[in-house]
């Protein structure tokens, strides 16, 4: 039980701060906020990956762009006049095409999110695995590279491709009905719930985050992240748990972009962009590598500041500066450091402060 | 295909690969002394272009492209000394992110201070549209002076390396920095200097070749990861098999274009990069057994 103390917290914490902002008036921070729950989750995916694994990933943009534009090609796809064709017939017999009107009152047909958010999970753990296989085998420089090098053919892939719409990117993507009256959208009206199908996903997340490194895999993870060959000695099948990790950061990634893309009703290429996977290092580096909870509060607090444009033209600046600073200073992050030593040497004074009264006690009943 | 077609595509394709080569001896000078692979060394080539587009300003080319060198050469050595010396112990997963990091603060600190412009250095001879006829194919007389500088910095660095003091003294560091203190080289020193020298290299070729490629602020990261490929394609620590790999990398990628779209030209390379790592991680020219020994 103890371990979902922190979780509980986290669910405190969330609604406090949509009260906060709906007392305040500022109701359109959520927005922020929201888009934030998203990164967060693509850098609390990554944490398992560089943190407990030990294995550097420069490609967790791809694996967001994929989950992104899978579900942005397949649902601006227009069915009405496809009526005909088996792909038509098969997702009709099956309910799952969605009707809609648009703007300008034309009928249009879309497949439903639910076929691309299938798809767009399967596609990104089919490519993390058989990416992990032959890369994860690689160290160091060599891997950073490799995912860079994977993060790069994605970037330039959408960049290059029509159908990806090149520099544009995909708009006019649907909102994606989740349940009747839950709606994912960046509609102004359903900016609450959606603030909460956010964050609730991050939650989630992490749920199954705590569980699985308080499991067998998450032991294993942790020795491999101690000494590979140690570990390897043991007995610890180190490949295959690495692959593992890393589909799971994938698939993280990929949901991420999903949702992302049905909120803001689109994706562009920068965010495939190489970029983009420097800042969830990043913020995975200041929350501390094996810390999921730095990981969430860094990831919240950096890109909530960046989308709010606090950081102004010195955006990408900040996030240079960042990981400078804490690989020199605090390879142990940001979070660990300042909090947890601080709380420590607080109890040490006064468990220390105990023992010198004991002691004077002691003495003094001689 | 007309032959002198291929030629015109050989031509592109060696100056192309003349700039990655550039940037994949920076690459193994950095990675000899210290086990680092610098993910700022593309930088060094932009600021190169840069600082002497600046300084043509007020001076003739060829000063301002010494001077440029020099700075250059300096900044690379200010970065060893307040970020690279503290960071001696950290794991190879802090220094990627570090010189990630470094790159990034050099790159903004350009966009700051010459905004998102794209420079050009003026051409050595001639101007854009002077040519040279050779073999029917017709390049630009710039062309000839990227070969140049490239056979001398390649030519120049055999000899340092096998003929100074200095120069065996870095190899030394490479073999066995231990002992080569015990040696009495001094290796933090050494360590600086291969610094500087991969600054100075990396700029004199984003000089040479601005006239032809121009210069923008945000260059460096494409360069550094094609002379990453190239360096790997060549076997990391080897200066020279790098500018052999740079031309293949160059050639290919000219090719590539004639038959795939413009805007693939990078997946070509980078699934080259994949697919060495994964086979042949000790490159096309490099020992396996050499290889294994080193820690990536």
């Amino acid at each position: 039980m103890k371990r979902y103390y922190p979780v509980i917290i986290l669910f405190i914490t969330i609604v406090v701060i949509q009260i906060l902002t709906f007392v305040t008036g500022k109701g359109y921070m959520l927005t922020q906020l929201t888009m934030s729950a998203y990164y967060v989750l693509v850098a609390v995916g990554l944490c398992m990956v560089m943190g407990y694994a030990g294995q550097i990933s420069l490609g967790q943009a791809g694996f967001f762009a994929i989950g992104g534009y899978t579900t942005a090609f397949l649902t601006t796809i227009d069915f009405s006049d496809k009526a005909g064709t088996a792909i038509y017939k098969l997702l009709d017999t099956l309910g799952l095409l969605i009707t809609k009107e648009t703007l300008y009152g034309d009928t249009i047909m879309h497949m439903s999110p639910w076929v691309s958010l299938f798809l767009a999970v399967i596609l990104a753990g089919i490519t993390a695995y058989l990416l992990g296989i032959p890369v994860l085998k690689l160290k160091g420089h060599y891997l950073a590279m490799a995912t860079m090098g994977f993060g790069i053919i994605i970037y330039r892939l959408v960049l290059g491709t029509k159908i990806f719409g090149e520099a544009d990117g995909i708009s006019n993507v649907p909102s994606f009905t989740i349940f009747p009256g839950l709606e994912l959208s960046g509609d102004f009206s359903t900016r609450i719930s959606n603030y909460y199908i956010a964050w609730l996903l991050v939650i989630a997340a992490i749920l199954l985050m705590v569980n699985l490194i308080n499991s067998r895999v998450g032991r294993a993870l942790r020795s491999l992240h101690g000494g590979e060959d140690a570990s390897d000695a043991m007995g610890v099948d180190t490949a295959r748990y690495k692959v593992i990790v890393f589909v799971i950061g994938a698939v993280f990634a990929a949901l991420a972009g999903f949702f992302m893309t049905h909120y803001n009703g689109g994706i562009g290429p920068s965010e495939a962009g190489v970029g983009k996977s420097v800042r969830y290092v990043a913020i995975v580096a200041v929350g501390g590598m094996a810390n999921i909870w730095g990981s969430l509060v860094m990831g919240l607090i950096l890109n909530f500041l960046s989308l709010r444009g606090v950081f102004g033209h010195f955006d990408d600046a900040v996030f240079g500066v960042i990981l400078v600073v804490m690989m020199m200073f605090m390879p142990e992050g940001f979070i660990r450091i300042a909090v947890y030593r601080d709380i420590k040497s607080f109890f040490h004074k006064i468990l220390n402060r105990r023992k010198v009264e004991k002691i004077k006690l002691e003495h003094s009943h001689e | 295909m007309s032959p002198e077609q291929i030629l015109q595509y050989i031509f592109a394709g060696i100056t192309v690969g003349s700039i990655y080569a550039f940037v994949a001896i920076g690459y193994n000078i950095i990675y000899n002394t210290t086990g680092i692979i610098n993910f700022a060394q593309g930088e060094f080539v932009m600021l190169g272009g840069m600082i002497s587009f600046t300084l043509s300003k007020f001076m003739p080319l060829l000063p301002a492209i010494i001077l440029a060198v020099l700075i250059t050469a300096a900044i690379g050595g200010l970065i060893e000394i307040v970020f690279i010396r503290r960071m001696r112990k950290s794991s190879v997963l802090g220094m990627v992110v570090v010189t990630i990091g470094i790159s990034i603060l050099l790159r903004e600190a350009a966009l700051y201070i010459w905004d998102e412009q794209i420079r050009a250095l003026s051409f050595f001879t001639g101007t854009e549209i002077s040519s040279v006829n050779i073999l029917g194919a017709r390049i630009s007389p710039q062309v000839l002076w990227v070969l140049g500088v490239t056979s001398i910095i390649v030519g120049g660095l055999y000899l340092f390396f096998k003929f100074t003091l200095t120069g065996q003294a870095m190899r030394a560091c490479s073999e066995n920095s231990r002992a080569a203190k015990l040696c009495g080289i001094k290796t933090d020193s050494m360590v600086n200097l291969s610094f500087m020298l991969s600054a100075g290299i990396g700029a004199l070729g984003g000089c040479v070749v601005s006239p032809l490629t121009q210069t923008h602020y945000a260059m460096g990261t494409d360069l550094a990861i094609k002379g990453f490929i190239v360096a790997i394609l060549g076997g990391l620590g080897n200066p020279i098999a790098a500018v052999a790999a740079g031309l293949i990398l160059g050639l290919l990628e000219s090719f590539s274009i004639s038959i795939l779209p413009m805007a693939y030209k990078d997946v070509i390379s980078v699934i080259i990069l994949l697919i060495i790592l994964v086979v042949k991680p000790s490159g096309l020219f490099g020992s396996k057994q050499a290889s294994s020994l080193k820690d990536f």
